[in-house]
């Protein structure tokens, strides 16, 4: 039986933290047989400022469906990494993208720092995928759901012709990631 | 929308959107308003995609007159909104009453009075679909904690709206409204659809709209059909003219009321969760019975002999059934985010009202499991 994954998935409004969210649940549960929640705070606020999108995953049933403390938090802005870093729970793992934040090592978790945006503007030169290297890089790391399990979600919900790109930078991310997986 | 195999993973808005296409659902009128839009804006699509009818009305108030219409004539319809919109359809929704309209409303609660808190988390008015509108009348109202719950209780409540006819009202809240969760979409056939009950009286023979058949049902004839009748927000005779004849008066609306009251246990639908060696009974609804079930859940791997009480139909209250539940209960905890609005009814059910406790919370945010934990220790005597 898996341990409960309780992901807090933050940054600035327009960088796909959110869809990021929803891809990788959808994926848990549509994919691979498991039972898994999203949830996001909805603000006045649409653009800017900080976002934050709540996933549980797990093989038993999810009551309570917000996140307390994450056992994993993705932050991809230094602001929303200083709002989140002290609700991480103890000995958990913190994930960021290093161009956007310069890591305090103040919080007992794991630090991982990849150079996620610049490595998909070097490499494929759209921002607009960032999102989906960050994943690949979650799940590298993680092993939360396997990455053809994303790719299957990716291909029923954008078009044939973003497909590539998608693929490269899920990849891109997945290296980076497995790297450090323990 | 994704899915494979029927499961599909989504928002509890689309759920419900899902239900309502499943029950048969075909024509919906309403105005966007946070966070009901999702209902608005997937059926949008969907509806057309199987010959239905979509339509954005001006306001709230025409969105419930067009579905009000389109039921007379025939249709199985559905309005969603949230608070503001739903005070607005009351005036609406009580000559839905008087003229024994099915119809099905979705209020998706946030934080109110007014404008309130758009975009969070209430449960606020449970009361306002009890007594919105005015005058002496019954309602039928549903609510769910999960979207496969969200779908069943959305198929029921066109099954009772049918079958009662009368306006059913769907009391969802953000959270489940907005949460994504897996639905696996039932076979066509897997549960029980109520179609309308149309009369048999032939076209040029004399048709009573208003007139019960032996087992009190009343079969509808698509207005603007074969048959001439009248429909009014006043007191009507059988066939559907005004009248203040007080013999006339007082039989309808003991009828109004009598068709639902008197078939409380049939419409009462609920969960249990441990109960049958509880000293400590959480009664909850809608999503904060989640936060209710996750604590109980915690406290009996303890050893704590809790159990959960999930109300699925809120109104016509199920008294007696909660009485019978709460028999052997040290303590009673209702857990809603209001000032205290089921807990009222819960008080007037039970045999010891002094042994019900109230665990809500009204700040926007879900409860949590520690809310509710926070209490029962205080009950304990164990102090937090």
């Amino acid at each position: 039986m898996m341990e409960r994954s309780r992901l807090v998935f933050s940054g600035s409004g327009g960088q796909g933290v959110i869809t990021a969210a929803i891809i990788l649940a959808e994926a848990a549960v549509i994919y691979e047989n498991k039972n898994a929640i999203q949830s996001q705070s909805y603000g006045a606020a649409a653009r800017g400022g900080s976002t934050r999108s709540d996933v549980i995953i797990d093989d038993t049933e999810i009551f309570f469906p917000k996140v307390v403390q994450p056992n994993i938090l993705i932050s991809l802005t230094q602001e929303s990494y200083h709002k989140f870093a002290a609700i991480i729970r103890p000995g958990g793992l913190l994930l960021v993208d290093s161009k956007y934040v310069k890591v305090e090592t103040k919080v007992d978790a794991r630090h991982i720092a990849l150079p996620m945006y610049d490595t998909v503007m070097k490499k494929i030169g759209k921002p607009i995928v960032f999102n989906i290297c960050v994943l690949g890089a979650l799940i590298g790391v993680s092993n939360l759901v396997k990455p053809e399990s994303i790719l299957r979600v990716l291909e029923t919900t954008i078009p044939e012709d973003f497909m590539d790109m998608n693929k490269k930078a899920l990849d891109l991310g997945f290296e980076m990631g497995e790297k450090e997986r323990r | 929308m994704n899915n494979q195999n029927n499961i599909t993973f989504v928002q509890g808005n689309e759920a419900c959107v899902e239900g309502a296409i499943y029950a048969g659902l075909n024509f919906f009128a309403g105005y966007p308003i946070t966070p009901s839009t999702e209902i608005a804006e997937h059926l949008a699509s969907r509806l057309p995609q199987k010959g239905g009818k979509f339509i954005q009305m001006e306001d709230e108030i025409a969105s419930m007159a067009a579905i009000i219409g389109a039921s007379l004539t025939g249709n199985k319809v559905m309005t969603a909104t949230s608070g503001p919109g739903f005070s607005l359809k009351q005036e609406a929704l009580g000559y839905a009453c008087m003229a024994e309209i099915p119809c099905v409303i979705a209020n998706v609660q946030r934080g109110g009075p007014s404008t309130g808190n758009p975009t969070h988390v209430s449960q606020g008015d449970v009361n306002q679909a009890r007594w919105g509108t005015h005058g002496d009348h019954a309602i039928i109202a549903l609510t769910a904690s999960n979207h496969q719950d969200v779908f069943h209780m959305t198929v029921q409540a066109f099954n009772l709206a049918e079958t009662y006819r009368t306006p059913v009202i769907l009391l969802l809240d953000e959270v489940i409204g907005h949460m994504r969760e897996k639905l696996v979409i039932p076979e066509p056939g897997e549960l029980p659809v109520v179609e309308r009950l149309r009369t048999s009286v032939k076209k040029g023979v004399d048709y009573h709209p208003y007139l019960p058949r032996e087992d009190g049902r009343l079969p509808m004839s698509d207005f603007g059909g074969e048959h001439r009748y009248n429909v009014t927000g006043l007191f009507h005779d059988m066939w559907g003219f005004p009248s203040n004849d007080p013999k006339v008066v007082s039989e309808l609306l003991r009828h109004l009321v009598d068709k639902i009251e008197t078939n409380v246990n049939e419409i009462a639908m609920y969960k249990e969760y441990w109960l049958d060696d509880a000293d400590y009974v959480l009664i909850s609804y809608g999503s904060s019975a989640r936060s209710a079930i996750h604590m109980a859940r915690n406290r009996r791997a303890r050893g704590v002999k809790i159990g959960v009480l999930e109300l699925q139909t809120l109104w016509p209250f199920p008294a007696e059934m909660v009485r019978e539940k709460c028999a052997g209960a040290k303590a009673v905890i209702v857990v809603e985010m209001n000032m205290g609005q089921v807990v009222t009814q819960v008080k007037n059910a039970v045999d010891n009202p002094h042994t019900v406790f109230l665990a809500n919370r009204v700040d926007g945010e879900l409860i949590s499991p520690s809310d509710i934990k926070t209490l029962l220790r205080m009950i304990q005597g164990k102090g937090v």
